[in-house]
């Protein structure tokens, strides 16, 4: 017998941390090869760490949601053979590079063969709950199972994290955080006063929103600006070539005209296609223009990138969108699709709004909202008409763009959208 | 009559009453509490304390009287006298300075407190002489008493442990009827003071609620005292000699001075006219759910009212959740352990579960004890006897029960009850620096030898 080691991979280029999501298995599982044992967070990507090798887990390296330096131990596990651990080694692997935030490495004791009135094993449970024999007590401080009364959660249906299974603070909010607690509440009368609360941790992809956005704001000088546009015309464009060439190249939002009008409009401000290093005090300003493009899912607000949109025509957009947005929303997206980005375009659909005031994708120094499309009387020539009014919102980095320049790009992008030849003009 | 309106009333004002009345004040609720004779209860009055005091005094008398003959120490002082009236003076002075203590907290909570006894009209009124109270929430928490042996009644030489706790003087000869902690408690502080002390006890040991094991340091300095014990013996009479049954059925007559009847405590349940309310029973004591609610709704009993382990500090505890359930509250008692302490000479004490308890718990377990003969602390206080003893769970070393038996063990309760609390694995207390020189290095070292590496050992 010996021991497996397996240390936290190197996921994405120079990441140092990874953030554990969620393990797949527990201390004393038998694994097969291949079989997944946690998915890890890098950036925006999650990936699944399969285990090389059959054996029996006999260690984790980590909690969910810690966060664990590449190198460190993730799991050890026990395998037929020499394993890739040396018996002269100290227990404890050492990792490749100082890991900043220390592994807690959990072991239980080995159980000996049960007699008949022999404890119980602990259930096998994944996820914040687990299912306790109704005389089961569960192991956990009184502070915690005062907490848990507070809360009105029954302790004995909230798995314990802690060493020997014990119930930690952490584990009720984790419960919490699952909402498992709603179906044991007593159904409220509709017009009672609550007092509940309900806690929810912040983590994993939720957490690298939250830093992400506090930062962008904390750091940029964020600038809206607000346009209203007519989009009668490309309105009219999108429902010709869709009912034209729909069926054989698929349909179009409007996203991919705003991508062409983005592209068109750069040309002439290639100041608001860069990336701010504020630490270095350089501008880069990119040929390149890298879309990013943001989209809701089930775990929060990803951004897949659509990589050299100035060479793509409508339907090559329409298609690497779609296809992205499909990406993220599964889960799938690897992280070069969530990364690399030179400005940002975001729309809350059918959601629109009037105006919005979205937050910088840092170190980008422009970000373009799009907003609801509706039908309003406009005065044209000295007439009423009807047309189709659209506001984009845009927010620019007001430390390195100055405000004149900013309105002078949206003015662009109006023209060229409400002109929607001249997006296709050379 | 006059009548009065309250939130909360409390009957008794012990341990469980007063500390149900101290955190319903913080707490904002209006509560009398209502007590017939002092506030404090058994507990401050004739109890806990005023025992604690008189074992203070007798080992101090005991020790000078050691160190008048033939001191290892090197101290020589002449024989000492003792003015037990003096003693007992001191010692109503700590419980008065308590019971005041009590008040004012129960003042500055702003409770209200009645001076008198309570008869129960029905759960939600009660009557304190001519004054009716009217209450929505009502918590019983009248205690208990010493049992009496009807062939034994209290009077003259024959004494329950009120009595023995403020002597007039100190007899030549005292028997004590029951050899359980109170019973023994005493009798040590007696021997101590100078009487000559037997023990009857039907069981074949001493404090037969406890293991041999544990029970034997106990045993060991009962002889080195002088106690007789008189065990598998039961009483059958007193006619100026108490009369014993022998193992073998013969009869003996023990010469004596004082008989003090120690054979237990039962609830309070009588003469305030309970039965009013037709609660439901467990025994003689009043039956109870987790969260110290009656049969009947609203009305909460607590405290050795409700039965065993008959112990202040479960009393406590469980009136301090009642005041918290009655503000609106979610709230269980739900302790994972309740120490109980004995304070013989040497001191026993006993958390969790016994290796006995844990076995007939279908528990697995691993049991290890650490001499306090390899103590250095144990050693700078002349004492050699006793030892920790840890219960742990041998798959995944959770502690379930802790026990020790010697001098000063009684302050160890509370690092035994925290760990159990928290639910410690035998790698938490043995990975924690204990003090040294300190008996608590035992507790370190019993979880140590546990996992197979003490090491002073």
């Amino acid at each position: 017998m010996g021991t497996h080691v397996i240390k936290m991979p190197d996921i994405g280029e120079g990441i140092a941390e990874v953030e554990l999501s969620q393990w797949h298995v527990k201390v004393g599982d038998l694994v097969v090869e291949d079989q997944v044992l946690a998915d890890v967070m890098t950036d925006k990507a999650m990936v699944d760490i399969p285990s090389p090798v059959h054996g029996k887990v006999i260690a984790l390296g980590g909690q969910p949601g810690e966060v664990m330096a590449v190198g460190s131990v993730l799991i050890s596990i026990e395998v037929e053979g020499a394993g890739n651990l040396k018996e002269s080694a100290a227990p404890a692997p050492v990792a490749a590079q100082e890991p900043p935030v220390a592994p807690k490495v959990e072991t239980v004791a080995e159980s000996k063969p049960a007699a008949a009135a022999g404890p119980r094993p602990a259930p096998v449970c994944q996820g914040p709950m687990v299912a306790r024999e109704a005389d089961e007590r569960p192991l956990a401080s009184p502070a915690v199972r005062k907490h848990a009364l507070d809360l009105g959660i029954q302790l004995r249906l909230v798995r314990g994290s802690g060493p020997a299974g014990r119930v930690l603070h952490e584990d009720l909010e984790a419960y919490l955080a699952q909402g498992q607690s709603n179906a044991s509440a007593p159904a409220a009368a509709a017009y009672a006063q609550r007092h509940d609360e309900e806690h929810i941790q912040v983590i994993g992809m939720r957490r690298k929103i939250a830093q992400r956005m506090q930062d962008a704001t904390q750091r940029a000088a964020h600038f809206s600006y607000v346009e209203e546009i007519d989009v009668t015309a490309i309105e009219e464009l999108r429902a010709h070539l869709n009912e034209k060439h729909g069926a054989s190249r698929g349909k179009l939002t409007l996203l991919p005209f705003l991508v062409r009008a983005l592209v068109v409009a750069l040309r002439d401000f290639p100041q608001m296609n860069a990336r701010y290093d504020d630490e270095a005090q350089v501008i880069t300003r990119l040929g390149a223009v890298h879309v990013g493009v943001a989209t809701q899912s089930d775990v929060g607000l990803m951004v897949p990138v659509v990589r050299h949109a100035e060479a793509r025509s409508l339907w090559d957009s329409a298609a690497e969108i779609s296809r992205l947005a499909n990406a993220a929303r599964t889960g799938k997206a690897s992280r070069d699709e969530l990364s690399g980005s030179t400005i940002t375009l975001t729309s809350l659909g059918a959601l629109g709004g009037i105006v919005s005031t979205p937050v910088l994708n840092l170190p980008e120094v422009a970000i373009v909202g799009v907003n609801k499309i509706v039908e309003r009387p406009m005065v044209i020539k000295g007439q009423v008409v009807i047309r189709k009014m659209m506001n984009l919102s845009s927010s620019f980095d007001h430390r390195v763009v100055d405000g004149m320049d900013a309105a002078l790009f949206i003015q662009a992008i109006r023209g060229l959208i409400e002109q929607p030849a001249t997006l296709f003009v050379e | 009559m006059q009548t009065l309106n309250t939130t909360l009333l409390i009957i008794g004002g012990g341990p469980g009453g007063y500390v149900t009345a101290i955190r319903a004040g913080q707490l904002g609720i209006s509560t009398i509490l209502v007590e017939g004779q002092s506030l404090g209860g058994t507990c401050l009055n004739i109890g806990c304390i005023p025992s604690k005091a008189l074992i203070h005094v007798a080992e101090q008398f005991h020790q000078t009287q050691h160190h008048s003959q033939h001191s290892a120490l090197g101290i020589s002082v002449s024989a000492p006298s003792l003015d037990i009236g003096k003693s007992v003076e001191w010692k109503d002075g700590v419980v008065d300075r308590l019971t005041t203590g009590v008040a004012a907290l129960l003042k500055k909570n702003k409770v209200q407190v009645i001076n008198g006894w309570a008869k129960v009209i029905d759960g939600k009124t009660v009557e304190v002489g001519d004054t009716r109270i009217q209450c929505e929430h009502l918590v019983l928490a009248t205690g208990s008493t010493s049992v009496n042996l009807p062939i034994l009644p209290i009077g003259g030489p024959i004494i329950s442990s009120t009595e023995a706790l403020s002597p007039k003087s100190v007899p030549k000869r005292l028997v004590v009827v029951g050899g359980g902690y109170i019973g023994l408690e005493l009798g040590i502080a007696y021997r101590k003071l100078g009487a000559e002390v037997s023990v009857v006890e039907a069981q074949d040991r001493i404090l037969p609620a406890y293991d041999a094991e544990l029970t034997q340091p106990v045993h060991e300095a009962l002889k080195q005292l002088g106690v007789k014990l008189y065990l598998k013996h039961s009483v059958l009479g007193f006619d100026g000699t108490l009369q014993v049954r022998e193992p073998n059925g013969d009869t003996l007559n023990l010469e004596t001075d004082q008989v003090l009847v120690a054979v237990g405590r039962k609830p309070n349940t009588q003469g305030w006219n309970l039965e009013a309310l037709n609660l439901d029973m467990n025994g003689s004591a009043i039956k109870i759910d987790s969260r110290c609610q009656t049969s009947m709704r609203n009305v909460y009993a607590i405290g050795d009212l409700s039965g065993e382990p008959m112990l202040a500090h479960r009393a406590m505890a469980q009136g301090e959740m009642v005041a918290e359930l009655i503000s609106g509250k979610s709230r269980e008692f739900n302790p994972t352990a309740i120490a109980a302490v004995c304070f013989t000479d040497p001191e026993l004490v006993v958390v969790g579960q016994t290796p006995d308890e844990a076995k007939a718990a279908g528990l697995d377990c691993i049991v290890s004890s650490f001499p306090f003969a390899a103590n250095g602390r144990a050693m700078t206080l002349e004492s050699k006897s006793g030892f920790v003893r840890v219960v742990a769970r041998r798959d995944n070393h959770v502690i379930v029960g802790w026990q020790a038996v010697g001098v000063g063990v009684s302050e160890l309760s509370t690092a035994f009850a925290q760990s159990l609390e928290m639910g410690a694995r035998l790698e938490d207390i043995g990975g924690t620096i204990h003090a040294h020189p300190t008996l608590g290095e035992a507790v370190q070292e019993a979880a140590l030898r546990a996992l197979g590496h003490a090491l002073h050992l």
